[in-house]
Formats: C-alpha cells, sequence, structure tokens
C-alpha cells in the first residue's frame, strides 16, 4: 500500500494543482478531479460538439417531415415545425410516387421484410455449420477453401455480379426472391463463417471430447452442445445480417425484377425521381421509415452491435 | 480428430469426416465457384469484345486502351483518388482524436459512442439522401447561413463539379467516422495501463505519450482499419447514386458506378469487365502487401 501512495505522490508532483487536496490514507483509484477544469471543459466540450454534429442531420431529417411544404419553403432548415403535420409520413408510407408505381415504401417495405429474414435465417444457418465443421471437424482442404472464402471478401462485388447473373440465369431463378436470398448468403458467408468458426474454436475442447466419446455425431453435437452455448454468437450474427441486408442496395437493384425492390431501391427511386414537384418532406419521412429498422435494431442490441460490427470489421 | 474408424479394410479416403464436407458443399461451392470461379471468368472475358451478351472473340487489350481513353472513367479513377485520400487522412485523424477523447475515463461514455456509432447503422442511400438535402442550396445550410445576413455565403457542393466529390466526402465521414473510433477505441483499451503510469512518470506530457508511444504500440489496429477503410472505399458506389447520381455532368462518377451502368444499362459488357478488373486490380495493391505483413513474412519480425 505504501508503495501505492509513494507513487500517487510522484505523479503528482507533475500535477502541483491538486497538491493541496491530496488523501493521507489508502487512495484508491485515480485522484478525483475538480469537474470544472480546464482540462474537462475542452474534453466535454469538444465531445458534445461532435455529437451534436452527428445528431443535426437526424434532427433535420425529423423536422423537415413533420412540416408542410409551404412552411418549407419559407423557412430555414434547422428551425422546429410551427404547424405539425403528419402527412408527410402518410404519403410516404402509402402514396409516393417511384415512376413505375405509386404504393409508397410499404411495397418496398414489405419486400425488404421478405428478402432479410429468409436470408438471415438461411446465411446464418449455412455459415454457423460451416464454422462449425471448420472449428471441430476439419478435413484435408478445409483451410484452403477458407482462405480461399476470406480473401474473396475483399474483392470487388461488382467483379463477380456478372457471373452471379449467369449462374442464377441458368437455374432460372434470376430476378426473383430466391435468387436475391443466395446471393445474400454468398456475400455474407465469408464473415459469418470467420465469426462462427472463431466462435466455436474457442469453446473448451473437451466438451466436444466428451461428446464424441459418448457417441455424438456431427448433427448431434452442432445441435446438442454447440448450438445452445453460442446463443450470443448467433444474435450478434443476426444484427449484422439484418442490418446490412436491410440496407443493401446493389444486390437488390441487379438480382431482383421491379416488383421486388427492396425498400433502399424504392426509396431511392421516390426521392431520386425526376417528374413532379420536389416534396422535401415526403422524401425525408420516407429516408427516416427506411432507416428506421437498422437503427431501431442497433439501439435495441447496443453493445452487441458494436461487438458484432468490431468482430465484422476487424476479422472481415 | 474424427476418421478413425474401426472395423476391417482400410475406410474411404473420400468418406472420412463425410458430415463435414457435406456441411461444408456451399462454402466449397461458393469459395470456388463464385469467387475463384467469378473472378477468372470476369477477367477473361475483359479480354472479350462482348456486348449485349458475353462472348468469347478476345481483342486482346482493346478494352482496356477504350477505358482509359473514356474521360468518364478517368474522372471516377480520379475521384476515387480523391475521396479515398482524403476519407482514409480524415477517418483515421478523426477517429482517433475521437478514440483518444473518450478514453480519458468520461462520463457517458456510452451516450457518446451510441450517438457517434449510430449512421454506421444506416444505408448509404439514407446517408445520401439526407446530406443531399443538407446540402441543398435553396433550402439547406447555405440557405440558412444567407438568411442569417451573410448574404454572399456559398457553400453548395453538390451542384458544383468543381468540389462535388467533397460533398459525398462529408457525407462518407459523417456515416463512417464513428465505427473508426470505435475500432481505434478497443485499440487504446489494449493498451497497458502501465505505460500510462510510465509516462506520467516520466514526466512526458499527454500528446507526446500518444504520438510517441501509444501509436506505434497500436500498429495493427491502424493496419486493420486502414485496410477496412480502403476496401470500402473501392466499393464506394450507393452513396453516390443517392446522393448525386454521378452529376452534375460527370463530375461524381466513381468507378462501381461505372461498370454498373456499364453492364447493366449501356449493354457493353466488355466495358465493364474491364472496369471491374481495374477494381480489383486496385484492391489487390492494397491488400496483398497487408496479408503479407499480416500473415506472411512479416510475422518473424513482429
Amino acid at each position: 500500500m505504501s508503495d501505492i501512495v509513494a507513487f500517487n505522490s510522484v505523479a503528482d508532483e507533475a500535477a502541483p494543482q491538486a497538491q493541496a487536496d491530496r488523501v493521507i490514507a489508502g487512495p484508491r483509484g485515480r485522484k478525483p478531479r475538480r469537474a470544472l477544469s480546464g482540462r474537462n471543459i475542452m474534453i466535454y466540450g469538444t465531445l458534445i460538439v461532435v455529437a451534436l454534429y452527428y445528431l443535426l442531420p437526424l434532427y433535420v431529417m425529423v423536422m423537415t417531415s413533420l412540416k408542410g411544404m409551404p412552411e418549407i419553403r419559407l423557412g430555414n432548415i434547422f428551425a422546429p415545425p410551427v404547424e405539425i403535420t403528419f402527412e408527410p409520413w402518410a404519403k410516404a408510407w402509402a402514396s409516393a410516387c417511384t415512376g413505375l408505381n405509386c404504393d409508397g415504401l410499404s411495397r418496398g417495405f414489405w419486400n425488404s421484410v421478405r428478402i432479410t429474414v429468409p436470408s438471415t435465417i438461411v446465411s446464418i444457418a449455412i455459415a454457423s455449420v460451416n464454422g462449425y465443421a471448420l472449428a471441430n471437424w476439419r478435413f484435408k482442404g478445409a483451410e484452403l477453401f477458407f482462405t480461399i472464402l476470406i480473401v474473396g471478401a475483399f474483392i470487388p462485388y461488382q467483379v463477380m455480379i456478372y457471373p452471379i447473373v449467369i449462374v442464377l440465369r441458368e437455374m432460372g431463378i434470376y430476378g426473383t426472391l430466391t435468387g436475391l436470398i443466395i446471393v445474400h448468403t454468398i456475400f455474407g458467408m465469408p464473415i459469418l463463417t470467420l465469426l462462427f468458426r472463431n466462435y466455436f474454436a474457442g469453446l473448451p475442447e473437451e466438451l466436444f471430447k466428451a461428446a464424441r466419446v459418448d457417441g455424438a455425431g456431427f448433427w448431434t453435437i452442432y445441435f446438442r452442445i454447440m448450438l445452445p452455448m453460442s446463443l450470443p454468437i448467433f444474435v450478434v450474427a443476426m444484427i449484422l445480417q439484418v442490418t446490412g441486408i436491410w440496407n443493401d442496395f446493389l444486390f437488390g437493384v441487379v438480382f431482383t425484377r421491379p416488383e421486388y425492390y427492396p425498400m433502399t431501391v424504392q426509396l431511392n427511386n421516390i426521392v431520386n425521381s425526376v417528374q413532379g414537384v420536389k416534396e422535401y418532406n415526403v422524401n425525408m419521412a420516407a429516408t427516416i421509415l427506411t432507416g428506421a429498422v437498422p437503427l431501431f435494431v442497433y439501439f435495441v442490441s447496443g453493445r452487441l452491435f458494436v461487438r458484432g460490427i468490431a468482430a465484422g470489421a476487424v476479422k472481415g | 480428430m474424427a476418421g478413425y474408424t474401426q472395423g476391417s479394410g482400410r475406410p474411404n479416403q473420400w468418406l472420412r469426416n463425410l458430415n463435414a464436407k457435406i456441411a461444408s458443399v456451399p462454402m466449397i461451392l461458393t469459395a470456388v465457384v463464385i469467387f475463384l470461379g467469378g473472378t477468372i471468368w470476369t477477367v477473361v472475358y475483359s479480354f472479350t469484345n462482348s456486348k449485349l451478351l458475353p462472348r468469347l472473340s478476345f481483342v486482346g487489350l482493346d478494352q482496356y486502351e477504350r477505358l482509359w481513353d473514356a474521360p468518364r472513367w478517368l474522372v471516377s479513377v480520379q475521384n476515387l483518388a480523391i475521396y479515398g485520400i482524403f476519407s482514409l487522412i480524415f477517418s483515421l485523424v478523426i477517429g482517433f482524436v475521437l478514440a483518444a477523447l473518450m478514453d480519458q475515463k468520461i462520463r457517458f461514455e456510452n451516450t457518446f459512442r451510441t450517438i457517434m456509432l449510430y449512421p454506421f447503422a444506416l444505408s448509404f442511400i439514407v446517408t445520401g439522401l439526407v446530406w443531399q438535402w443538407l446540402l441543398n442550396p435553396e433550402f439547406g445550410i447555405q440557405s440558412v447561413v444567407r438568411s442569417a445576413g451573410w448574404e454572399s455565403f456559398t457553400f453548395d457542393p453538390l451542384y458544383n463539379a468543381d468540389i462535388v466529390i467533397y460533398g459525398i466526402l462529408i457525407a462518407a465521414l459523417w456515416q463512417g467516422t464513428g465505427l473508426v473510433m470505435c475500432l481505434m477505441l478497443a485499440g487504446l483499451r489494449g493498451i497497458d495501463e502501465d505505460i500510462w503510469k510510465a509516462a506520467r512518470v516520466d514526466g512526458i506530457p499527454m500528446w507526446k505519450t500518444y504520438i510517441f508511444v501509444v501509436i506505434p504500440m497500436m500498429r495493427g489496429v491502424f493496419i486493420t482499419t486502414l485496410v477496412i477503410i480502403a476496401s470500402g472505399i473501392v466499393k464506394v458506389y450507393d452513396l453516390v447514386v443517392a446522393q448525386t447520381s454521378g452529376g452534375p455532368g460527370i463530375a461524381s462518377e466513381v468507378p462501381a458506378k461505372y461498370v454498373y451502368d456499364y453492364m447493366f444499362q449501356a449493354q457493353n459488357l466488355g466495358q465493364g469487365f474491364a472496369a471491374s478488373t481495374m477494381m480489383l486490380i486496385t484492391v489487390a495493391i492494397i491488400i496483398v502487401p497487408w496479408a503479407y505483413l499480416e500473415f506472411g513474412g512479416g510475422r518473424k519480425h513482429v
């Protein structure tokens, strides 16, 4: 203990303003700082300004979406609405036009749901079994295929898009939801497989060995031991996939017909369609609606989102 | 581990571990057919004069010559270079500074992190459309500043061909710096507390500790972040589509958009393949040295 006190006093020599209020008897943790020191003002000031900058677009989006067009033409975008109206939201959802149809975003929303749910399930199911095989049932050549898969994650999608179009066309599913689900499964595979492989490899090997001794096979161990033990990583994978697939634009445009366009594509078509008067409030309401699902996932999942992103980013 | 079957005769090599092999079929197909096969296919067909449909009539490097003669491609490459260099520098610097601020044992750390990271949950389409609105000269930031009294204030990057790429850069930084901050913060948290204590004992000022001690220690995090940002940069597509559609004119075109337009709209597949092969080469230039350092010969020295 005395060592720590001595150490603290040495450290404090560099900071004379704290000399007076040093606690002699066994200080724990860092020395307390005054709340309004210059250093604190600078740190919190900077962070608050930065936070405002990050929040600004969201704020403007919400404010604009609640105003009527006349008010938008007159006022400034940062001002809160004088008269709150929810009409733009209703229009964005149900009757905004894209040039092809006037169903608003609802069509895109349901398409996105029909794309995201099966894509997430299929891609996670396949990748988790894959990761499990790679972690616990290594066979000759497995590592080679895995390396190709990981390197492939860095190849720009544009390089592989056309060959996939041809493959899907040969299978007769180009332009359908099934085709798009397969595409999402393919491009989600590198990162998800890596995620699951690393997670399963980190589980104690004794469990696996014990199950083997008891005569359990590949699928039994997967369903009875690995799966119940890995719920957190499944949640992380789900967050990763739901936000990733919901936010996808390129695959939606390339691999589906207009009637199956996901929400992002529908949104872009509504906002950037050339004909008619620009209704900025409807556009912003539509933009919020499209961002709402991933934002909801983000705010609900909190730390797990960060973990998923970090796992996705650092390893991918 | 699982291959030792008992009983008579040698087990068939192919049947060993059969379940694992069956389970890996999707991975093997993806890796070999799509990733490897698809890439080779595109590269091969970039030497043909495919138009509406892929045809195997080789024309040598014609497509590449045409590509590098096309003003639109040159603009795309130039834009990508500007966008790439600036977004690398800015996101690394801003991300690191923010992470360093967050690492000062502050209160409300979770709140600040939540705020800084939420744009990353949004798609590029949403990001692009919001910033299109904010940068709208008639109603957006420019008009607000003007109506506040500064009449000659001009800030219309999306309508000025010379600076449009910086307008896209602003949106991209808003969306992506939160992630960089999180990665850097994780890196900073990995630094041993004793390093800080030692530096304090020696009376080294904090900024010096950061620059000469901490940053060199975070080399790995920096390189990984660099690779992530860089491979994202090459793919940039939706943001441009949403924010400017490549305009005004062709001023904000990027290579990924060039590929898409030539493959699916101009029905000039050969051009699209050549352009995408150039993208592949760009990524290879970034990835190969990194992979070598990370997994190859570099390991012995680190």
